[in-house]
């Protein structure tokens, strides 16, 4: 096997812009980080908009249900398939990284452990997203 | 001014022994509260969302009949609780990742703990304080149980 220069400071040369010779950047370590941050800010900001709807409940039925009739939207239906799907991948990856820091072969594991949480989210995602489009695209109320 | 920088894997050097490692208990809570919301958050989706007719079902009277139990109004306010504590630490991370003007930066957590301590105090108000025939509802939209006032 020929010694090549795996420097992080000779990556320059490189015609690829996927810079070579790091053991994080450009792979699945830095990608599951990259998915858990954007997940976790995407859910944060639904949460806060979901406390408010609920407490509507607290004014009046009519209140209640007018905020949940937008919830009822089509387009609504797409990005709360999407906040689901965004929330299957931060609890799978979440898992994954709990068991990189406390499993002792977690950090042997941990690109193994990335492909099954990718496989469990698709799995998860093809579980929900059916019955919930489903739900959403169904005639009447 | 130098700036000395330490030999890798040099052990952190402890200010003042006896405190509270916040940081370290911040670490610690973003695991144990994340396993308990993956069974709540996903026990939350199943029941409104999956079962039954799903988000078509869900109105004013389905939220009443959950809430009419102890069961998932206190599933709810520890569910609210833990993620939205644990949302906003997750948020304060990335605060600290990017927000390089310190003044900008102090106004972000700022906002944050506000935006926290203001959605938990009024979820748990409102899961705890709710009736579901209260004087308040106007009589057009009151549930058929209640009783007519």
């Amino acid at each position: 096997m020929a010694i090549e220069e795996a420097s992080t400071l000779t990556t320059a040369r490189s015609s690829s812009k996927r810079p070579a010779g790091t053991l994080y950047r450009g792979n699945t370590g830095m990608w599951s980080w990259v998915l858990h941050r954007i997940t976790g800010v995407a859910i944060y900001f639904f949460l806060l908009v979901h406390v408010l709807d609920t407490a509507m409940i607290r004014v009046s039925p009519g209140a209640y249900d007018a905020v949940m009739s937008t919830y009822k939207n089509p387009i609504m239906g797409l990005g709360e398939t999407a906040l689901v799907i965004a929330i299957m991948f931060h609890a799978f990856n979440g898992l994954r990284i709990i068991l990189i820091d406390f499993w002792s072969k977690g950090a042997k594991y941990q690109r193994l452990m990335f492909w099954i949480v990718i496989a469990l989210w698709v799995i998860g995602t093809a579980g929900f997203a059916p019955i919930h489009l489903a739900n959403v695209f169904s005639e009447g109320h | 001014m130098s700036t000395i920088i330490e030999a890798p894997r040099t052990p952190r050097e402890r200010s003042s022994k006896g405190r509270v490692n916040w940081e370290k208990w911040g670490w610690i809570y973003m695991r144990a509260s994340g396993v308990l919301l993956i069974i709540l958050i996903f026990g939350h989706l199943f029941v409104n969302l999956v079962l039954g007719q799903g988000i078509k079902a869900i109105d004013f009277a389905f939220v009443a009949g959950k809430y009419a139990t102890p069961f998932w109004q206190i599933w709810d306010v520890v569910m609210l609780w833990l993620a939205m504590i644990h949302g906003s630490n997750g948020m304060r991370t990335i605060v600290n990742d990017y927000a390089s003007n310190p003044v900008v930066r102090r106004i972000l957590l700022i906002a944050l703990f506000v935006a926290a301590v203001v959605l938990i105090v009024l979820g748990t108000l409102v899961v705890f304080t709710f009736d579901p025939c209260s004087t308040l509802i106007p009589a057009d939209q009151a549930l058929s149980f209640c009783p007519v006032s």
